[in-house]
């Protein structure tokens, strides 16, 4: 490992490389919070040959592709088209690009494949699993983390004659075949699979070399395009804890790039030097989040697809009100006449000559619908060392029973399991059964009993997806002994006092629970705690997992 | 803008071109719908394959590409007399979108401007006689992919709304793609789709470095980058053609209508649908090789497509049925 390259450095050589070749590298995924190193950034942004424009994650689509400008259609009689954003070459700043909802995400990755522009996604994720839809992080070349650059420091811009000139020898750049070689086999060394991947480092190596006036992508242009484009898609091979699942498949054989290095005729450039780059570019936190969170971030960047209830699309009709048709809603006809209908001889007056109807753009009612939201399951499952010994098994049963039927009725699942002395979130509400399942398999038990951090971590899960519009219900399979309170300390009166105060906020959430009792003998302080959530308690007899499964559904279909 | 990238430039991913090019052959197939890894050029693939199909003959301003004057909806107004020549349409079904863009609505403009009733007609009216592409069809709304089941099985749109009573032609070829991981599609919608791919990024090092060098001479140079893969092209279109004309006149014999239904038996899968379309596939495919008959290996090459989204499947199996449907295979169908 070589010493992490000065990010100061790599942010300035990121903002000159996208401003050279913008179209060829996609855009750039910016993860930092407002602060001024941002507006350092951004700011360096205005150097970008393509107009500029800044849009939020609610956009519309008439916005983006343009549609019927409804004042000018109704001033001048006739349909008066607006053109869309998107349909001239421009550099997007989207802001709040961790909120962006998946059906934008892949329009925008549309627009990105026909090469008309780049994206500049400003992800303001506070938490790990708030991150990028997928459809995006994979065609935006360039990612900036900008947690190590001191605030004292301005970021000086690139000249931008220099920039000029670069683009313009940009064309001549010539790309030897084992530079091309050499990408490929690294990007399949660190685990990247993506063929986009190989590709924006070529844009960007390219971009290099005629930054620096020379007719040849030479190594040093390799390094830092690896070093600039591979960094945040690389999988630490070595670094996974044994016990995660990996959903991605595994890197290719290391065999394979070996036999590419073999031969040294052909290449020129030592691999080795290549896969250090990527490594010390990565920064330490990267590599956790990676490690922990490469999941979390494929089903964060899908829970879109249960979220944005605008309440205007579907599912049973309420009354009609003003508003203006954003090409989302559906305009209500015969309301809107309605409304237009007591005016017409008031307007014919003040505008004499025109026939037909006079409609103004307040007018228009829009219909409504309410629609009841996807219900999202949290499983708050004990990984205890005691909840091991005793039933562990029969709840990973149970709750695989349950994903079957949450699968049938297309119900959200998310997986919160505890032990030793905390809980994590195994799983944000996803319907990929498959990952749930392997989460499931994957979780070890011994330890503890963090049952309030469980509660915790349970009650947040509950209270984002609610944030994301959906329902969430809270099933909590224990046994009900808490020893371990929320600081992590083993502290059993502490400990049952911290779990009753949990129980009291997802009851005051107003979330729907259920408490599951697998210990051997059923236990009273767990009523206690059902009581206190205002949840149902089921004592689970001894049995096998279908029926149990058999009585958590029947409880649940209760709630 | 440019063209797209050309079909015969892509390399390796075999099973999803041919799964596409055999729907070229036979639109009754029903669609293809590709599952697998980003970056693996599933878009390029349906992009591409706009470029490809041969171009139809329709009635011209026909909002529904009706191929005959007599077929054109009694509501639509303005279409010409005569028959002109346009690309086969490739319609882009976008997330997010409304019912209305969908099925079409009410022309409001018209309705409010001139007070006329009048009928906008929807993206499924664009894609009769066409291909209907849905990119990360696992992500479409629920009420959406309703409508599309329906349409997809009628092979006609009804329109009931806003006191319009139209319904119009919709047969299209259904293609869908989408990575598993981000969400499961519905069983239902799934059986709609004649063919199913599962696609991988290639994992040995010659064939990723071919990919880089085809996209970047494509990006770069994409004069000469044209003018070499054009002509292949152009050959695999009259291939296509030729494989449409020897379609009807192909023989089929019984034993392999029997292989068909044992095939399926054994395998368990719901319904007829899943013969239909395994027989569909191999005639297709034997037009395609240019042979006058089809064979035990025809289709024993295209049972995986054919077969494998169709199992009734068991939720948390991990496997997945790609496995299952070849051990069955090589049970049922011995070489």
């Amino acid at each position: 490992m070589t010493d992490a390259p000065d990010p100061y450095a790599r942010a300035r050589a990121a903002i000159a490389v996208l401003a050279v070749d913008p179209t060829g590298l996609g855009g750039l995924w910016l993860r930092a919070r407002p602060s001024p190193q941002r507006d350092h950034v951004t700011g360096g942004l205005a150097l970008l040959p393509l107009p500029g424009i800044r849009l939020a994650p609610n956009v519309t689509d008439e916005t983006l592709f343009g549609g019927t400008d409804l004042t000018a259609s109704l001033i001048a009689g006739k349909a008066v088209l607006a053109r869309g954003l998107l349909a001239a070459p421009c550099a997007i700043t989207l802001a709040m690009a961790e909120r962006c909802p998946a059906a934008l995400a892949v329009r925008l990755g549309q627009w990105l494949d026909r090469g008309m522009g780049c994206l500049i996604a400003l992800d303001e994720g506070a938490e790990p699993d708030e991150s990028l839809p997928h459809a995006l992080t994979d065609r935006l070349g360039l990612f900036l983390d900008l947690d190590g650059i001191s605030a004292q420091l301005p970021l000086d811009a690139p000249d931008a004659r220099l920039l000029e000139e670069a683009r313009a020898r940009l064309a001549y750049v010539r790309t030897p075949d084992e530079a091309v070689k050499m990408l490929t086999v690294t990007a399949a060394s660190v685990g990247i699979s993506s063929l986009r991947a190989p590709l924006q480092a070529l844009a960007a190596a390219r971009a290099h070399a005629a930054l620096r006036d020379a007719s040849t992508v030479e190594e040093e242009d390799l390094r830092l395009a690896v070093e600039l484009t591979y960094a945040h898609r690389a999988l630490p091979q070595s670094d996974l804890p044994p016990d995660q699942a990996q959903p991605d498949p595994p890197p290719p054989d290391q065999d394979e790039g070996e036999g590419a290095t073999s031969d040294p005729e052909t290449l020129t450039i030592p691999e080795d030097m290549l896969l250090d780059a990527v490594r010390a570019a990565l920064p330490a936190d990267l590599l956790a989040r990676l490690a922990s969170g490469r999941a979390a971030r494929a089903a964060a960047g899908t829970s879109g697809s249960g979220a944005a209830k605008k309440g205007n699309r579907r599912g049973r009709p309420l009354a009609s009100r003003a508003g203006r048709p954003d090409g989302q809603s559906r305009i209500d006809p015969i309301a809107t006449l309605r409304a237009a209908a007591p005016w017409q001889g008031v307007r014919r007056a003040l505008q004499p000559g025109v026939t037909g109807l006079l409609i103004r753009p307040d007018d228009f009612r829009l219909r409504r619908f309410q629609e009841l939201s996807d219900r999202v399951l949290i499983f708050t499952v004990d990984a205890s060392g005691s909840a091991a010994l005793a039933r562990l098994a029969e709840a990973k049963g149970a709750v695989e029973l349950l994903l079957a039927q949450a699968y049938a009725r297309r119900d959200h699942v998310a997986l919160v399991a505890f032990r030793g002395t905390f809980a994590e979130l195994l799983l944000p509400p996803t319907r990929s059964l498959v990952q749930t399942k392997r989460r499931l398999a994957g979780l070890p038990g011994g330890g503890g009993t963090p049952l309030a951090a469980g509660l915790q971590v349970a009650i947040e899960v509950a209270r984002l997806s609610r944030a994301r519009g959906m329902t969430p219900t809270v099933a909590l399979l224990t046994d009900g002994r808490a020893n371990i309170d929320l600081t992590g300390a083993a502290n059993r009166p502490q400990a049952t006092e911290d779990a009753a105060r949990m129980a009291r906020l997802l009851a005051a959430s107003g979330t729907p629970a259920i408490v599951l009792d697998t210990a051997t003998r059923p236990q009273p302080a767990l009523q206690v705690l059902a009581k206190q959530m205002v949840a149902a308690y089921l004592a689970l007899p001894r049995a096998d997992s279908k029926r149990m499964s058999k009585a958590l559904s029947g409880a649940l279909e209760a709630v | 803008m440019k063209d797209p990238f050309p079909f015969s430039a892509i390399v390796g991913q075999e099973e999803m071109k041919l799964a596409m090019i055999l729907t070229a052959i036979d639109p009754g197939i029903g669609g293809v719908l590709v599952f697998g890894d980003r970056g693996t050029g599933k878009s390029t693939a349906v992009r591409a394959l706009a470029g490809l199909l041969p171009p139809i003959k329709a009635v011209e301003g026909c909002p529904v590409n009706s191929a005959r004057i007599e077929d054109v909806p009694v509501w639509v107004q303005g279409a010409g007399t005569k028959l002109v020549t346009r690309p086969t349409p490739v319609i882009d079904l976008p997330l997010g979108v409304t019912e209305d863009r969908v099925v079409g609505a009410l022309d409001i403009e018209r309705a409010l401007t001139r007070g006329q009733k009048a009928f906008e007609p929807g993206l499924l009216a664009r894609a009769n006689r066409g291909y209907l592409y849905i990119d990360e069809v696992n992500l479409l709304e629920d009420h959406i992919v309703d409508l599309l089941l329906d349409v997809a099985q009628s092979g006609e749109n009804v329109v009931e709304r806003e006191g319009l009573s139209i319904r119009h032609a919709a047969r299209f070829v259904l293609v869908g793609s989408g990575n598993p991981e981000e969400g499961e599609l519905r069983p239902q919608l799934l059986d709609r789709f004649g063919l199913s791919v599962e696609v991988v990024s290639p994992r040995d090092v010659a064939t990723r470095v071919e990919v880089i060098r085809r996209r970047d001479a494509y990006d770069n140079q994409p004069e000469t980058f044209m003018s070499t893969w054009k002509p292949k092209d152009a050959r695999l279109q009259g291939k296509i053609l030729k494989a449409r004309k020897v379609l009807p006149g192909l023989v089929t014999p019984d034993a392999v209508l029997m292989d068909c239904a044992g095939l399926c038996i054994a395998l368990g899968s719901d319904g007829l649908r899943g013969e239909l379309t395994l027989l569909r596939t191999a005639r297709a495919l034997a037009a395609y090789q240019g042979h006058g008959t089809v064979t035990r290996d025809h289709l024993r090459a295209v049972a995986p497509s054919a077969l494998r989204h169709r199992l009734r499947r068991d939720p948390l199996d991990e496997a997945g049925t790609g496995a299952r449907v070849a051990r069955i295979l090589a049970e049922a169908l011995p070489v």
